[in-house]
Parts: C-alpha cells; structure tokens; sequence
C-alpha cells in the first residue's frame, strides 16, 4: 500500500530523513517511535504528500504523484490547524465542502462522525473552548470527512489527559478495523504496544522496525524487576553482571545479561541492608526495548 | 518549613477560568510533580509562582515572598527551565553557560567554578567546545538545565523538560533532579509521563483549571476503590471490546500496556472465571485514569 525505497529528505545540509526503506501493508496501524528531530513528522509529511523526498522513491497507493491520491489520504498535524472561532459543526463542514462535497453528503458524514468521536454534544462549541482532549478529537472527526483509506497522525495524544487518550485509541482501532490503514506517532510506550508494527527512528533514520511482539523477543538481554526502600539504589549494582539499572515508575529494571544474576542481585542488595519487597524475572517492555535501542544509537 | 505556600489562588482570562481556586503547599527541598494535561492550568500556574503572571484574586508565596508584591525579588532567587531550551545554537556549550552566569552576575572566580560544575552535572566537560546546534536532545537537555541552576536557586521550575527527549536522556535528567533535591533544592516539575512522576514526594493533579488531588504517590493509589487487576493479552483493544459487551460487573476498564486493566469491587472477583488475572497495585496513570472519570461525572 505504501513503499519507500532509500527515501532521504534534506533540509539544507541537514538530513531530516535518511535513507528509508519501509512497506507498509494494507490494514495496519503503523506506529512511529523516537525523540524529537528524529524524522517521524517529515517522514508522515512525505507520505501524505506534503512534502517531496529530496532522494529515493515512494509510491503511495501505487501512485508516484501524490496529487493523483489526495483524496485517498487524511492527516492530522501534530498542531490543531481548525479554526478556533467557528464551532465545531462549521469545521467540520468547511473541511468538507473544501473536499468537494455535496450539502446532502456533508451533513450526513458529519452527523456519523461527530456520533462516533462523540463531540455530537458539542457541536455548537467554538473549537477555541474545547479542551485539550476534545480538540484533538475534533481534529480526527475532520481528517475523516473524505473517509481516507491512509490515516496518518502526528503525536495525536501529546499533552491529552489518560482517559482522553485511551478514548482516542479505542477509534482508531474501530477505524482500523473498518478497513483504514493508520500510520501513528507517539511518545507513549503504552500506545506503541497498539500497534502492529512500530518504527523506532533516530537522527533521520529507522534503527529498527517491527511487530512489539518480535521486538521484545528480539531483547537481548534479561529484566529483573526490582521493587526496593531507599535512594540510590543504582550504586550498589555497579557490577560486571549488571549492565543497568534503570527506573520505571516506583520500580526498577537491573538489566541483565544472565537469569543467574538474580541471585547476585539480591544478596548485595541485602547486605547492604536494603529492604526487597519484590525482585522477580519478567519479560521485557517496549520501554526496555528503546532504552536499550537509545543507548546503542545515542 | 514550605517553599510554596497557594491560598485560594485564581487566573481568569476574559471569562474562561484557567486556574480556579487553587490551594497546595509544598514542602522545602521535596520534588512536587505537578500534572494535568494540556490547557488545564499547569504553565498559567507556574507563572503566577514565577512572579510572571498576576493572579486574578486568592495569594501565594514563594520562598516567602508575596507572589503579587515581590515579583521582582521571586524572580532573582528561583530558577526556570521549559521545553523549549532557551539556548543559542551558535554559541558553543561553554559560551552558552558563561552567557547565562552573566545574566546572573556571577563574576570571577565564583563564576568560573559555577560553570565548571554545570559541565560536570551535563555531562558536558569533554564537549564545551562545540557549538550547541551538534548536540542532541538529551544533552541540550541536561545543559538548559545547567544555565538555570547556576546561581543556585533554592527553588526550580521545570515546566515539561522531558517532552520529546529519548527514554534514556529522559532517566539520566530525573537521576539529576533527584541529586538536586538531596542537596536541598526545592523542584516543583510538570511532566505527561506519569512514570516519572512516581518517585516524586508529593504530586498535584491538575484538570480543567481545578487540583483535583494532591498528595504523596502512595496515599493517591490508596484513594482508588475496590482491586485493581491486570488480564495479560496480545490484543488488549480487542478484548476491551469483547469485556465491554459482556455482564462482567467491572467499576472500569481500560488497556494498559499488554493487558486490560480492570477496577473490580473486591467481592465481585469471583465472577472472572474465564481469564487469567492478577492483581496488582495501581500506578499513577491508573491513578489519573480514576481521577479524571470521577472528576468527568460531577
């Protein structure tokens, strides 16, 4: 459905995407990993046509010229771009009269998609007053008009509060599963887990894309969760079978190469006189995986 | 003794209420983590405590002096840092710092010494000489945070310092603010990962202009009714969907990872026969998560 062979885009010197090479399938939500100036927003530009890759091919749909698929395509920015001082029904229409549509059609898809991202209560709101949360549903409602066969979002759930967030998931999982592929960035590990396959990207490059499933099984390492009284508790595990020890919300994760190192673990941790209230094996989390990814690459 | 004292304290804009009758205190040399999502009053509230932004009525206090009266001496004693690192690209990382030590007049010896044990907290003493535009997020990161601490303020603000930095930078910095805080400095920080917030000493909830809670991570998890348990699965939204349309009598559930999170009054957990679950003690998110929909039904 979409291919890039050896896609590069330079902003001057600079490369903002490096020699990508990616397939994305029919039907997939597609997540995009990584810190900021790592590619994610120019490489989702280049597929919705927005801006040219400098080197490389892309075909989109089978298309080379992204005009001829336009309205195949939604995009949501990472930037709400509706007009705050119309309401939210007035965006919504103006997007879709923008996309050519008849009165009749217009109203019709506006009633089903405000239904469905429920904003049908808030439809005579100025988007202005809405809150963060229902802003960025507001701008999924509008990136739907067309009804797109490619989806993509940018960081959709930045700064959106927990519940929010999740709300916004559970409709991009029912559009999927109405047959929409969707191409995602994200900041949240959580989200990443959602998807089918997720793209870690650094410094204009992909250093590695895959199913969540494939990428903790390819961990090479082993996680001990540690849960333990008392600051600092990195120092004392500075030995040679302890490659890290990084913290995950009121735990810890000592990064191990060996399963045998638990034992070792936990007699230094409680000669030192620390309390272990839990240290057990566990698999290995998305976060874990781009920790270790962002210490090879960084 | 408090760093922050907020009584009652309000921001209107116009007619739209940002922060609504605020009251918190905050406890000198503890790390606060003040959360909320976008827009729901966090950044207007770190103005007014920076002395930048008046309140519209209620008062505060930071390290005892009147935010309203002594704006002009708050801001000569605290620092800031926000996500948007105010450093110069075209100075190098030694320059930037000798910039900000002279915005603070720190002169001479004093000066020098400051500055050396800003490279030495950033990591940076074998890169002071390259221009800061070659250096990636995390570092720019750790190096913003060194310009605001060099005059040793007794108190920093960080309004979102992590956004957008890889998970690894992200766990080098919070190693910092907590040696900052050991040393006595007070850290009031807002951030959207609510892992991170989970080894601060006390956490305020900021939503829709209100604090909806504030107190340590423990008491918080206390406050959610009934057992939390965690149902391991490789589809989570889709089991979401199935446990929705059944009679399971669940308080909520939501996705978490890989796995359904479902909030299940204690007796009732006899009625899960056809899953395997475990219980499991709340995090933050699932904390907010509560918060946010009982704050949604009043």
């Amino acid at each position: 459905m979409i291919k890039l062979e050896h896609v590069s885009k330079s902003y001057d010197r600079v490369l903002g995407v490096n020699d990508v090479s990616l397939e994305i399938s029919e039907g997939e939500i597609f997540g995009l990993v990584g810190p900021d100036g790592a590619g994610k927003t120019t490489l989702i530009r280049m597929i919705a046509g927005i801006l040219s890759p400098t080197a490389g091919e892309m075909r989109v749909l089978g298309a080379t010229n992204p005009e001829t698929i336009k309205q195949y395509l939604g995009y949501v920015p990472q930037k709400f771009s509706l007009y705050g001082e119309l309401t939210v029904q007035e965006n919504i229409f103006l997007l879709g009269s923008l996309y050519g549509q008849g009165k009749e059609e217009i109203e019709e898809r506006a009633n089903q998609i405000l239904d469905f991202t429920k904003l049908l209560p808030f439809k005579e709101r100025l988007a202005d007053h809405l809150s963060g949360g229902m802003k960025q549903k507001l701008a999924l409602a509008a990136g739907l008009m067309h009804r797109p066969k490619i989806f993509l979002l940018d960081e959709p759930t930045t700064g959106v509060d927990p519940v929010s967030r999740r709300e916004f998931w559970q409709m991009l999982y029912r559009l999927n599963k109405e047959g929409t592929t969707i191409i995602v960035s994200t900041p949240y590990m959580d989200e990443a887990e959602l998807c089918s396959r997720v793209a870690f990207m650094h410094n204009g490059k992909m250093a590695d894309c895959n199913s969540p499933q494939s990428l903790r099984q390819n961990y090479p390492y082993r996680v001990l969760e540690l849960s333990a009284k008392g600051l600092n508790i990195k120092r004392y595990l500075a030995i040679p079978s302890v490659m890290e020890c990084n913290k995950f919300g009121d735990k810890y994760h000592v990064i191990v190469k060996d399963g045998a190192a638990l034992e070792e673990v936990k007699l230094i941790l409680e000669a030192a006189g620390l309390m272990i209230e839990a240290l057990k094996e566990i698999p290995p989390t998305l976060e874990d995986v781009f920790v270790a990814l962002a210490s090879e690459v960084f | 003794m408090y760093a922050v004292e907020l009584m009652n304290l309000t921001r209107k804009f116009g007619g739209f209420t940002a922060v609504n009758d605020v009251t918190l205190k905050i406890k000198a040399g503890s790390i606060y983590g003040f959360l909320g999502p976008n827009g729901s009053g966090k950044s207007t509230t770190i103005r007014m405590l920076c002395g930048l932004l008046e309140p519209t009525s209620g008062r505060g206090s930071v390290l005892g002096f009147d935010i309203a009266k002594d704006s002009e001496m708050i801001k000569q004693k605290i620092g800031y840092m926000s996500q948007k690192f105010s450093l110069y690209d075209d100075l190098t990382v030694i320059e930037n710092l000798q910039f900000y030590g002279g915005m603070y007049s720190l002169s001479g010896s004093l000066g020098k010494v400051r500055i050396e044990e800003m490279l030495n907290l950033a990591g940076l003493k074998d890169r002071q000489d390259e221009l800061v535009a070659n250096l990636s997020g995390g570092w720019k990161q750790r190096l913003a945070l060194g310009c605001s601490i060099l005059h040793k303020p007794a108190i920093l603000f960080l309004d979102e310092p992590t956004g957008g930095v890889d998970p690894k930078s992200r766990r080098m910095f919070w190693d910092i603010i907590y040696d900052l805080a050991l040393q006595g400095t007070t850290v009031m920080v807002t951030t959207h990962f609510m892992d991170e917030a989970e080894h601060c000493d006390e956490i305020g909830f900021i939503f829709e202009g209100n604090l909806i809670a504030s107190s340590s991570p423990a008491y918080l998890k206390q406050t959610i009714p009934g057992t939390l348990i965690r149902i391991p699965t490789d589809d989570p939204m889709g089991l979401l969907e199935t446990l929705e349309g059944s009679t399971l009598p669940y308080l909520d559930i939501y996705c978490s990872g890989t796995g359904l999170h479902l909030l299940m009054e204690t007796e009732k957990l006899a009625h899960i026969t056809d899953f395997h679950y475990e219980k499991i003690t709340p995090a933050l998110e699932d904390v907010f998560v509560y918060l946010v929909k009982s704050h949604r039904k009043e």
